[in-house]
């Protein structure tokens, strides 16, 4: 019996993707038939393309059914190249599409940059993909954990690289959430060197997996002559990883922020997660201290109750009072909400801004103390009141010029 | 070929006559004047009417033999009831009972319940349908099947053609949720109450024959009389009219989709920067989840800013209510009611008005609501970068819509099609569309969720939004950005052969539909 090998999603519900049927023996040359719901306009240029992949993957012989539900030629490609390998599991050879501003190339991330919002997109679901950026959240992740099938990880792995590849981001961060180690060692094989900028370590307990992420990470920098950074956020999901919190921030220079992840940690702690949430306080806090004391951004856990949109403002604002600077999103439409609340208030740009002149002027004036009407500053505070003014000026609350302003 | 192909002002090559008729060609908005007298029914005289005023027949068959069904007639009907319609199926189960051939079925829009016309447009009962052609049966013209060609008209078009004497209806069948015996009826009450019956109202005033079906007959007087039983022949009440559960549309939830509400928002950001959305203004969102949407934002900022609307067009949903009834909106001036809401609301709301094509749309009388209003929400299958836009067709040429009241609410003040960038890999921004059904100088704005494009000529328009911080782009630019993405798409395949001709609201043609190869 001739064997038989497929990949991706058909039916009447599926949008954006594709359903590959590969016969590796079906034939002496490669024999390529497409039914798709944009034949009209896109099935000439959907045989090409399978033509070109295949040839890249070193197939010349046997059938390939392509059933397109008006998949993006990103996922075409993925979907081919997953069937490909399920047949062939020691294939080497890839088909990476092109980059989508290739006059551009990689870029890494600023370290510090902003990070309220980021927003979980399943890696395996493209459709999600494409527009995500649209809603300007500050980070998109390709989630290649929780949200995939354990027998689709191959296949959203492939699927989330041409991603990273292929679209525009619009400016949101590119972000990655690997699979527990060791199988998120795999995945870094698929995804280092193509445009990615942020890997998301999840239920993390000690520094050993931020070390050894941080290993393969430069071993495969360095086998593909990729230069910029990728950054690192470790999620702390278990009692284990709340105690650890600080060696694990402090594992690798790579580290830009810590991250809570409250589903699993309110079951490690034999807990119920209740909408007040005082079962996981203590681990956001100290989550928030460990990341602060080793100067990374602390990051909240998601709001999962997408319907409710004063409850996630609350929970916003909450979380920014005990400290984080962003939040997980599930949804598009929680992001606006979610940057917004995470920018300083007008009251708190306000009295930022009193500080930073007084600040400017007590160097200027070379004087060690910096004072306010009669009230010492101290540095701390000082620090404090330059990142909210940072914010404020990079989100446009304040304009360039906001000293001519003040009075 | 019965016909020649003439090339329009819009530059499109379209049949010179339909169904052995001559039309007239496209010149361009306003160009078109008609003269002439309009239509005049035949006189009737109340000595052939029965002094009780009870019109009543036995049943359904009864009426239309009595109104002398025939081959060759015209026969309409109205879409009131949406997808819950079961009138227009046995009327033609009827007339093929009785061997009749030939009918033109004039319906003002078709649903997907409709699909059973098929058998009777396959076996010669129906020759062609002049009316709205969506999911099977567009599926049917366009492949060349049906062996006259199909006419699309707008609301307002559909008004005008029988007016004009364009269309001869012979007889019409109005579904009356309540009606008397001497054919007064209304859509406000009963069972199958559907709100107004506006669309029926051309019918009843120039038809030969009309004949009124209720599920729930009332004693003489039905108040208030949407349809007057002066113009009507025959009554017939049925166990049901209508399927309740269906008329409802399905169009009327908000959407869920984030890119369909970032597009609702930008829509309602850009009518606010663009100084629309003031005390006193007026605009019309009608069914379907992008538009819905955009009045929910409008209304959460009339709130806020303590805006009042004079009016609101509908088609009337909850969210249109609640505005009226929280006194952001001063009336409801309603073309169709999409649920039930709409209906209490326009029972009970002395403020919620029914109006009809010839009030709202239509373009050969002294002068229609729809150019004063502020600001309209359309939504289209395609848009080219001369700001025509297309609602019947998709871009691989079949036939799957039906103009509704689109064409006619393009005259508002300022047009909004707010669109994704594509669907399903299928760019929406084309170099040219597939069918034109109304021209670029009506269509101001473009909204996707990729940016706003504004039509240049709105010259005051792209000067009151200079400086906000709406992402304001060419349209061409958007249009490149998605051909990267989805890949420049190849042109379908397509016969000469005109199947539908899409007219303009003043009867001109401008444009055809292609059988598929």
């Amino acid at each position: 019996m001739t064997k038989v090998f497929h990949a991706g999603k058909k039916g009447e519900s599926v949008r954006s993707d594709c359903f590959i049927t590969f016969c590796p023996e079906g034939s002496e040359i490669i024999d390529i038939k497409v039914t798709s719901k944009v034949e009209a306009l896109y099935g000439r240029q959907i045989l090409e393309l399978a033509r070109e992949t295949l040839m890249e993957l070193n197939i010349t012989r046997g059938s390939v059914l392509i059933e397109d539900s008006g998949a993006l030629p990103f996922t075409l490609m993925a979907r081919l190249e997953c069937a490909v390998r399920r047949a062939f599991p020691s294939q080497k050879a890839v088909s990476l599409p092109k980059l989508f501003e290739e006059e551009k190339g990689f870029a890494s991330s600023r370290q510090d940059r902003l990070r309220r919002s980021r927003l979980y997109l399943p890696g395996n679901e493209p459709k999600f993909f494409v527009n995500a950026g649209l809603h300007q959240p500050d980070a998109i992740i390709l989630d290649l954990e929780d949200s995939v099938a354990p027998e689709e990880k191959d296949a959203a792995r492939i699927l989330v690289r041409n991603a990273l590849r292929s679209l525009n981001f619009y400016g949101a961060e590119r972000m990655v959430r690997i699979n527990q180690l060791p199988l998120g060692i795999r995945d870094l094989e698929f995804i280092i060197g193509h445009n990615v900028q942020l890997i998301l370590i999840p239920k993390c307990e000690d520094k050993e997996q931020i070390i050894e992420v941080e290993k393969k990470i430069a071993e495969l920098k360095h086998e593909r002559k990729v230069e910029e950074d990728v950054w690192l956020m470790p999620i702390i999901e278990s009692a284990l990883g709340v105690i650890n919190a600080y060696e694990i921030a402090k594992a690798s220079s790579l580290n830009v922020a810590l991250a809570v992840g409250l589903e699993d940690f309110t079951a490690d702690i034999g807990a119920e997660r209740t909408t007040e949430g005082k079962e996981s306080l203590g681990a956001r806090q100290a989550v928030v201290i460990a990341a602060r004391a080793a100067q990374l951004q602390p990051i909240d856990t998601v709001y999962s109750d997408v319907a409710n949109m004063e409850k996630l403002q609350e929970s916003s604002l909450e979380a920014k009072a005990l400290g984080f600077d962003g939040k997980g999103c599930i949804h598009p439409r929680q992001i606006s909400i979610i940057n917004e609340a995470f920018l300083p208030k007008k009251s708190e740009i306000d009295k930022a801004q009193k500080i930073v002149m007084a600040f400017e002027e007590a160097k200027s004036q070379g004087l060690g103390v910096v004072s306010l009407g009669s009230k010492m500053i101290d540095l701390p505070v000082v620090k404090r009141a330059l990142r909210a003014v940072d914010l404020a000026l990079s989100t446009g609350k304040i304009k360039e010029n906001w000293r001519e302003e003040i009075v | 070929m019965s016909y020649q192909l003439i090339e329009n002002a819009l530059g499109k090559m379209v049949p010179s006559h339909i169904n052995g008729q001559e039309v007239v060609p496209y010149q361009g908005v306003g160009k078109y004047h008609p003269s002439g007298q309009k239509a005049a029914p035949a006189i009737s005289s109340c000595a052939n009417y029965p002094s009780s005023g009870d019109k009543t027949v036995a049943n359904l068959k009864t009426a239309l033999l009595k109104a002398g069904l025939r081959n060759g007639m015209t026969i309409s009907t109205h879409h009131h009831f949406r997808d819950g319609d079961l009138l227009a199926n046995q009327i033609f189960d009827i007339a093929a009972e009785e061997g009749v051939k030939d009918l033109v079925w004039f319906p003002s829009a078709s649903f997907p319940c409709h699909s059973k016309m098929i058998r009777h447009l396959e076996s010669g009962v129906i020759h062609h349908i002049e009316g709205s052609m969506n999911g099977p049966l567009g599926e049917f013209v366009t492949a060349g099947k049906m062996k006259g060609m199909a006419v699309l008209r707008s609301h307002g078009g559909r008004y005008q053609a029988i007016q004009d004497g364009e269309v001869h209806v012979d007889i019409s069948v109005i579904a009356a949720p309540t009606a008397d015996p001497f054919g007064n009826a209304n859509g406000l009450r009963g069972p199958s109450a559907c709100g107004l019956l506006g669309f029926a109202l051309a019918d009843s005033q120039y038809a030969d024959k009309v004949i009124v079906v209720s599920d729930n007959l009332v004693p003489f007087p039905c108040h208030p009389w949407q349809i007057q039983g002066n113009y009507v022949d025959y009554v017939v009440s049925v166990e049901q009219v209508g399927d309740p559960s269906k008329i409802v549309s399905g169009t009327t939830q908000i959407t869920k989709s984030p890119d369909r509400l970032l597009i609702a928002e930008l829509a309602t950001r850009f009518a606010i920067e663009a100084g629309i959305v003031q005390d006193g203004f007026s605009f019309q969102a009608g069914a379907g989840g992008t538009s819905l949407a955009f009045a929910i934002f409008l209304e959460k900022f009339m709130e806020e800013n303590q805006i009042r609307a004079r009016f609101v067009r509908g088609g009337s949903t909850q969210y249109l209510v609640k505005m009226l009834e929280k006194g952001l909106t001063d009336y409801i001036l309603d073309g169709q009611t999409f649920d039930l809401e709409g209906v209490r609301s326009m029972r009970e709301h002395p403020c919620h008005v029914d109006t009809s094509p010839f009030t709202s749309y239509n373009y050969h009388g002294k002068g229609n609501f729809a150019s004063l209003i502020d600001v309209v929400i359309l939504g289209a299958t395609e848009v080219d970068l001369n700001f025509n836009a297309n609602v019947v067709t998709h871009s691989d040429g079949k036939l799957l819509h039906g103009l509704g009241g689109w064409q006619n609410c393009l005259f508002s003040k300022c047009t909004i099609l707010p669109i994704p960038s594509f669907r399903d890999r299928l760019p929406v921004i084309r170099d040219q569309v597939t069918t034109v059904c109304g021209p670029g100088e009506l269509i101001d704005v473009i909204i996707t969720e990729r940016g706003i494009a504004i039509n240049p000529l709105r010259e005051d328009l792209i000067a009151k939004t200079k400086g906000s911080n709406l992402p304001i782009r060419p349209l061409e630019d958007i249009k490149e950005e998605v051909d990267k993405l989805c890949g420049k798409p190849d042109l379908p395949v397509l016969d000469e052969e005109v199947v539908a001709a899409i007219k303009w609201v003043d009867g001109t043609v401008i444009d055809a539909v292609r059988k598929l190869k």
